[in-house]
């Protein structure tokens, strides 16, 4: 498939190159020679493969139920416009801009998201993307390492329970230490005592997330801010719901030295998991410790502006072992797809999106727990995602195994990474939520809490 | 023709109200929440839909690309990117997949991951893998953090602290073991450009963690002793691991699993036809032999008797997760539909092409730049620039740029390090005699031409919408992002 | 070129300039022209105690990174501040403008390890 190569064209080739033989090309020794076919079935013509795929695709039911799944992937409106542009050849197949004169259009629109990133984060530059919000986490942990000499990261619970898991992942190579701090009652992070715990200047870096996993607006006050700068401790603001920052102060405004987030929730679909977007943010201070890559504007030998990979000394490929992290490949497409939504949207698109997210959460937090029974299960202000607390005597996963017969996803169980939780779901409300939908989840709800009130008495 | 008009920044145009209405207005943000929370500003450009499809169209037109033309990046493997694997990855049932769908609802993205899974292990002999890393250099990060797990529950922790890694090797192979806390011993290649067996068992010892190779190497050459070598490092209690971004060279002929590694990564970006976009998002899924399978990163997608499919988390001897969700799903999606197009013979056929093509590049090439290590290559070649320099000044960084005044990619230059004014080849099978015979023209002209006049190739290139970029001015004075104008 | 008088130099392409117990720091010409336009350069902390021979910092040009070990051990005093806004100080007066930090010399005996002129000069030329 894909190769052009007739007969004659590997007779005339093999000619010239003096081989009798591909086969005589491809030759390895005996030892590590593979003496028989490979177990896989033969190839499809296309209309067998794309029959294929689709028949996978039709069985993933979960497309055929209303769902209110977020925690850390986000279902947003995105316009045709953009992957009609994003998907355009060029840009598709491309590979990293190594050779700048041809590949100006790719950097500055690199250029472009390292300005969005900068403006959204509200820090002084960003870099051109890493894989995903966790590894975005675990890289700037490294960076507060880096900065302060210091092998202790101290995180909030309220941190998504995957990017701790990465932090951890990552920490284990490097043997650093992650402790945590505790959730407060209200869904926040608990800040008490924050001055005693840095105070012995044994932290790089507090990392906080807002709006955290649970939703909640989970920012530090003033106090916190003092602690972290009096201990020389560098503040790492996490944001997992990137469109939040349409309309929420951003990690910059908070004090934050390094913002490191999840950029799906910019035009980027969910498949299933990936692939998304990274990014990381930072002041001047940290310039030369960010992983990956940078664009930076600059001029051509005919005093044109021009685009060009820059501080490249940092990265694998100069620095090897001594580099910032071993980050080659990043997100550049999914980057680009981010850029070309920002771009669409523009600030207005953007808050009226993130308004629409505060509006339909608000009702559904409203509708939902306003039931008998049911509650919120924390009284800090949220974004987009809320946590229900179900009714007595039921657990969470039984009333999303029941909402799950009437074919509605109602959220995730927050027993399965907060044991003390297991009367919590946490749902989600973007601007593609209905009223309806809103709707059809209370009546639900209604109906499964009143049938095991029913059982119960029986 | 792309315009040599300078293209304005997307911040640099647009009004306030002039963007699309894509969304119903409506409250104030400070309706809804309190105004502490909220940010004072959302410096961000209004543009209108037709403008922003101008831009962006704009700048795909000053994008070089493998729909454009030839780009032999050695080490790369710049294949042609099937749209069929496009079509496949846009439906509807995977794009919109939410990743916390509960198993039962997600069985037919499960059994992609699955399917990958298998044909992967099969392809290149390991037990299993592991879809969860998000870039080949994210494989490595895994595979060295699973060597470190393992010898740590083999209480052999502390004493195995070394990573050997040949000279040629990528530059991620020892940032990746700087980052599990490895020290680095770089290994000289022998005369013939491979690893020495001799060298590496002088090497060798009780803190031997790893062993990293890829084979074919970089400069294109099958490392014929890696049976004997897999063996000496086995035997001093090391692990084997196969940088899998050489693997288009040997489907179907031979397997890393059979050749003694015991981890490895694969670039389906690079060998499965996944495109670059630009530099990524690519997919590094890391491979794994028998006694290894315990440590992999989670979840891993398990299969039950009755034939459904699960996410599995509960893996105590896990190195944990990679990731934030489960794999590059939509990149695994293209994989399978490459796999499958190809099948088995495909896939052999490929790397046959693949071999090819380079060496009937490079039978060419030798006439006129030298080729160090003469004797056939395997998927890619290296040339060197080296005596062309001494005699005209012309160096491979020139060649590259003149390249592009032709309309071609150039190679990648100056790696592997131990070649100078280093030229590296890799036409992939995916290119014609036409086209191969065009760029073996085209650099045999630049190579005449820089004994001719060298200074047109030194001025080179003078056809792209840029000329050569002042790089120093760039690292001296960084500007990495549009500033708005302070009022 | 020939070097300055009154230098001593290391393997790795830096002078020592020794005035009292105060010793002055820089790479060579010949290492700023290896390096090519360098764009930054990393530098120990006044106050570190640093041993000869150490890698101490980092000269960035623009495709390449080299290690900076210091000639002589000490107690480092001053670095030089033009270069963080001027890194190019260092190509264009590699042993005047350029000079990279000072060192109170903890024992001036270990200059005895170094090259004089004449076999700096031999080192380079077989380069």
């Amino acid at each position: 498939m894909y190769t052009p190569h007739t007969e004659s064209d590997v007779e005339e080739m093999l000619a010239v190159i003096g081989a009798a033989s591909l086969d005589e090309l491809v030759r390895v020794p005996d030892a590590v020679a593979l003496r028989r076919p490979l177990e896989l079935p033969a190839g499809l013509p296309e209309t067998e493969l794309a029959g294929r795929m689709a028949s996978y695709a039709a069985r993933n039911g979960a497309l055929g139920y209303t769902s209110f799944l977020g925690a850390g992937a986000y279902r947003h409106y995105c316009p045709p416009v953009v992957m009609s542009l994003a998907m355009r050849g060029e840009f598709l197949t491309a590979y990293t801009p190594y050779q700048a004169e041809v590949s100006q259009g790719y950097l500055q629109a690199i250029y472009e998201w390292q300005t969005y990133v900068s403006l959204l984060t509200g820090l002084a530059l960003a870099n051109a993307s890493v894989y995903d919000g966790a590894t975005a986490l675990a890289e700037g942990a490294i960076m507060a390492v880096n900065a302060t000499g210091r092998r202790a990261v101290l995180v909030s619970k309220a941190v998504h329970p995957n990017y701790r898991a990465v932090l951890r992942t990552y920490a284990s190579g490097l043997e650093l230490e992650v402790d945590e701090l505790p959730l407060a009652a209200d869904g926040t992070t608990d800040l008490s005592g924050l001055d005693g715990k840095l105070a012995g200047k044994h932290y790089a870096a507090l990392v906080l997330q807002s709006p955290n996993f649970f939703g909640c607006i989970d920012s530090p006050g003033a106090a916190a801010r003092k602690a972290v700068e009096g201990s020389g401790t560098v503040l790492v603001g996490v944001v997992a719901e990137a469109l939040s920052l349409a309309v929420l102060d951003p990690p910059g405004a908070w004090g934050a030295a390094i913002a490191v987030g999840e950029a799906q929730s910019f035009g980027n679909p969910l498949a299933y998991g990936g692939p998304y977007v990274g990014f990381i943010a930072t002041t001047k201070e940290h310039m030369r410790r960010i992983p990956g890559r940078l664009v930076g504007r600059t001029v051509d030998n005919r005093g044109n502006t021009a685009y060009v990979l820059t501080l490249q000394a940092r990265e694998q490929h100069i620095r090897r072992e001594k580099a910032t992290s071993n980050i080659c490949t990043n997100q550049a497409h999914c980057a680009l797809v981010a850029t070309i939504y920002l771009a669409a949207l523009g600030a207005t698109g953007l808050r009226r999106a993130a308004v629409l997210n505060l509006e339909r959460t608000r009702l559904l937090s409203e509708r939902v727990a306003g039931l008998p029974g049911f509650s919120r299960a924390f009284a800090a202000p949220v974004f987009n995602e809320v946590a229900i607390r179900v009714p007595a005597g039921l657990s969470a996963a039984r009333v999303l195994s029941a909402l799950e017969d009437r074919k509605i996803l109602g959220g995730v169980d927050l027993c399965r990474w907060y044991p003390e939780l297991a009367d919590c779901m946490l749902t989600n409300a973007t601007e593609l939520t209905s009223p309806a939908e809103i709707e059809a989840l209370r009546a639900a709800l209604a109906e499964i809490a009143a049938s095991a009130k029913e059982t119960v008495h029986a | 023709m792309p315009s040599r008009r300078p293209e304005t920044l997307i911040f640099e145009t647009g009004r306030p109200g002039r963007a699309n209405a894509y969304f119903a207005n409506g409250p104030a943000p400070g309706e809804l929440l309190p105004g502490e929370f909220l940010r004072a500003a959302l410096p961000l450009p209004d543009n209108s839909e037709l403008d922003v499809v101008r831009h962006f169209t704009r700048l795909s037109q000053r994008t070089f690309s493998i729909d454009t033309g030839f780009y032999p990046l050695g080490s790369c493997t710049m294949k042609y990117n099937p749209r069929i694997n496009e079509a496949a990855a846009a439906l509807p049932g995977f794009r919109d997949l939410h990743p916390f769908a509960p198993d039962g609802l997600a069985q037919g993205a499960l059994e992609v991951m699955h399917e990958l899974e298998r044909s992967l292990a099969g392809l290149f002999g390991m037990s299993a893998f592991s879809l969860n890393p998000s870039a080949g250099a994210h494989g490595e990060l895994a595979a060295l953090l699973i060597a470190k797990a393992y010898f740590r529950k083999r209480g052999e922790g502390s004493q195995r602290t070394t990573v050997i890694v040949p000279d040629t090797a990528h530059g991620t192979n020892p940032a990746s073991a700087a980052m599990v806390g490895y020290k680095v011993l770089s290994l000289k290649s022998d005369a013939r450009g491979r690893v020495g067996v001799e060298d590496l068992k002088a090497v060798l010892g009780p803190d031997t963690a790893v062993c990293m190779m890829t084979n074919p190497n970089t400069l294109g050459l099958f490392e014929d002793h890696i049976a004997e070598i897999s063996a000496a490092v086995h035997a001093a209690g090391g692990l084997m691991y196969y940088d899998g971004a050489n693997a288009n060279a040997l489907m179907g002929n031979a397997r890393p699993g059979d050749m003694g590694f015991d981890l490895m990564h694969l670039n389906l970006h690079k060998t499965f036809s996944i495109p670059h976009g630009g530099g990524g998002a690519g997919h590094g899924p890391v491979g794994v032999a028998e006694r290894l399978v315990p440590y992999m990163p989670v979840p891993v997608v398990a299969k039950d008797e009755a034939g459904a499919f699960h996410l599995e988390f509960d893996r105590p001897d896990s190195i944990g997760p990679m990731r934030s969700f489960w794999s590059n799903f939509a990149h695994a999606v293209r994989a399978l539909t490459y796999i499958y197009a190809n099948g088995g013979e495909g896939l052999t056929r490929v790397s046959q092409l693949a071999v090819l093509n380079a060496n009937y590049v490079r039978s060419q090439v030798k006439e006129f730049l030298e080729t160090p290590y003469d004797e056939p290559c395997r998927h890619e070649f290296v040339a060197s620039a080296q005596a062309l320099k001494r005699e005209t000044g012309v160096r491979a960084l020139d060649i590259a740029k003149a390249l592009l005044d032709r309309g071609f990619h150039a190679p990648t230059i100056y790696f592997p390090l131990l070649v100078p004014e280093c030229l590296m080849i890799e036409p992939t099978e995916t290119e014609s005699k036409e086209t191969l015979d065009r760029f073996v023209e085209a650099l045999r002209e630049i190579v005449a031409t820089a004994k001719a006049d060298p200074q047109s190739v030194l001025d080179a290139p003078v056809n792209t919408v840029v000329g050569r970029i002042d790089e120093t001015r760039a690292a001296r004075q960084p500007d990495l992002r549009w500033e708005p104008p302070s009022n | 070129m020939t070097q300055p008088l009154g230098l001593l130099y290391s393997k790795e392409h830096e002078w020592l300039k020794l005035d009292g117990e105060i010793g002055t720091v820089g790479i060579t010409d010949y290492a700023q022209s290896a390096l090519g336009d360098i764009v930054y350069v990393e530098l120990p902390r006044v106050g570190a105690e640093i041993v000869q021979f150490a890698a101490i910092g980092v000269v960035e040009s623009v495709k390449a990174v080299s290690d900076l070990y210091t000639p002589i051990g000490g107690e480092v005093v001053e670095v030089n501040p033009v270069l963080e806004a001027d890194p190019a100080a260092v190509n264009r007066d590699a042993f005047g403008e350029g000079w990279l930090f000072k060192v109170k010399v903890s024992d001036a005996g270990e200059g005895e390890k170094l090259l004089g002129p004449a076999d700096y000069d031999r080192l380079v030329a077989e380069a």
